[in-house]
């Protein structure tokens, strides 16, 4: 589904290939530092890179508009910000931008859709980023570290959420230091040197 | 009725009150003696050479002079709109005067031919001293434009990205920015237009009632010349944000941040 060749962003990045098919997760980890967070900022055409090239379904992602690109590759940052007042004014920001596709239900990871963003704590934001995200039915998501501020309960909710997700033929690269999660969510390890 | 005239003993007549004002610097010990002469002396060439090249221009019986000098006020508005920010991007420069010349001598020649219908339409004595009043406002506005966008991409950039990772284009994603830093320019503006005439009576107006024009022909002019300053305003507010706006992502529409460099100390507020 998501095809790279010869990824380089140097010093942290040179030559990386990464096919990810539909349905799968790959687990990728790498040393502080490394440049996992880099890797999928290029992945997500939200950074530039020196060279390689990026493909969804065989599309060059140099055929598609940013944009475009972009609502099916979805990043979903480390530390969240809001977009809006409340959760729902805040998904309705991310509907906004793609209006051609089926609202579907809102995720059970959302926070209650009429409480006020600022109260929000770190963990409620990120449960907030992956619903945003699953709000915007993406058919790729590049997730980073997506429940470092989740507890151990709201964290297993979140990477069941993404298992069940996959299983639509949908795809996932989760950027994570922790050593058990690859196994845990029955994906494919990568390590970025 | 015509103006009284000034001659240069009233000058110095009036040059006593800053003299006095000086004085009371000097009895207090607030250190600003020297500046006030300094700036005192400033006021009087500056004004008396602009009253020379502006008599010499007015004697002047063909356009291209007067266009040189128009353009050279608009080039330098624009210039002046960039170097008042604490922020900028690479390109600005050429973006702001490029806007801020075609905004302004755009509404100077609607306002010269079609609304007050002055023949010829590059007549220095009309031309010159509206633009100069239309520039100077819009030079306001727009510098406190870019000073908002610049510092709306630099402070919420994070929140741009988002969007941005969700699909979003850089129009969008940069909505709320723009829309922020368009009203913060236009504001002043506005503010004036509604409190014009209840607080001070407007320089233009003073001018002509001083020149011994009827008030009610004085008021049609500041009106006037009130709405072309907001459409000038408005218009090199716009495009110099939009500008500004374009240029701080690249041809992905990705939001580059490391495109603005900081020139000076943030603004409070």
């Amino acid at each position: 589904m998501l095809s790279c060749r010869g990824v380089t962003r140097r010093p942290w990045f040179e030559g990386f290939s990464l096919e990810l098919e539909a349905g799968e997760i790959v687990v990728l980890r790498g040393a502080s530092g490394s440049g996992k967070t880099l890797l999928l900022r290029a992945l997500a055409d939200l950074d530039p890179v020196e060279a390689g090239e990026v493909s969804l379904a065989g599309v060059p992602r140099s055929d598609m508009a940013p944009c475009e690109w972009r609502r099916q590759v979805v990043y979903v940052h480390q530390e969240s910000v809001r977009l809006a007042r409340t959760v729902r004014a805040d998904l309705a920001r991310i509907r906004e931008l793609s209006p051609q596709v089926q609202p579907s239900a809102v995720s059970p990871l959302s926070p209650p859709l009429d409480a006020l963003t600022e109260n929000l704590s770190g963990g409620e934001l990120q449960r907030l980023a992956l619903a945003r995200a699953l709000h915007a039915e993406p058919r790729v998501l590049l997730l980073d570290e997506p429940t470092s501020a989740l507890d151990e309960d709201a964290a297993r909710d979140a990477e069941a959420t993404v298992v069940e997700w996959t299983r639509c033929g949908h795809a996932a690269v989760w950027v994570t230091h922790e050593a058990e999660l690859a196994e845990r969510l029955g994906a494919r390890e990568v390590r970025l040197a | 009725m015509t103006t009284l005239p000034i001659s240069w003993i009233d000058l110095v007549l009036a040059g006593a009150l800053v003299l006095a004002n000086g004085a009371a610097s000097v009895w207090l010990g607030l250190g600003l003696g020297r500046r006030l002469v300094v700036a005192a002396v400033r006021t009087v060439v500056q004004l008396l050479v602009l009253g020379l090249v502006l008599h010499w221009v007015f004697e002047t019986d063909g356009p291209v002079f007067v266009v040189l000098i128009l353009l050279a006020m608009s080039v330098l508005a624009g210039f002046e709109a960039v170097r008042r920010t604490t922020r900028r991007v690479r390109g600005l420069l050429p973006g702001s005067m490029a806007v801020m010349t075609l905004s302004s001598i755009l509404v100077l020649l609607y306002g010269l031919r079609a609304v007050v219908g002055v023949e010829p339409w590059w007549a220095p004595r009309y031309a010159i001293p509206i633009l100069g009043m239309i520039l100077g406002n819009a030079l306001n506005g727009v510098s406190l434009g870019l000073e908002t966008v610049l510092e709306g991409f630099d402070r919420e950039r994070r929140k741009i990205e988002v969007l941005l990772a969700h699909g979003a284009t850089r129009s969008e994603a940069s909505r709320d920015v723009v829309r922020r830093a368009v009203r913060t320019g236009t504001i002043p503006i506005v503010n004036s237009m509604a409190a014009a005439g209840l607080v001070s009576i407007p320089g233009m107006m003073t001018g002509q009632i001083l020149s011994g024009e009827p008030p009610l022909s004085a008021a049609r002019y500041q009106i006037f010349i009130l709405f072309c300053i907001a459409s000038a305003v408005a218009l090199g507010t716009v495009g110099v944000v939009l500008v500004a706006a374009r240029l701080v992502f690249d041809e992905r529409e990705r939001l580059r941040p490391e495109r603005i460099l900081r020139v000076g100390p943030e603004r409070d507020g």
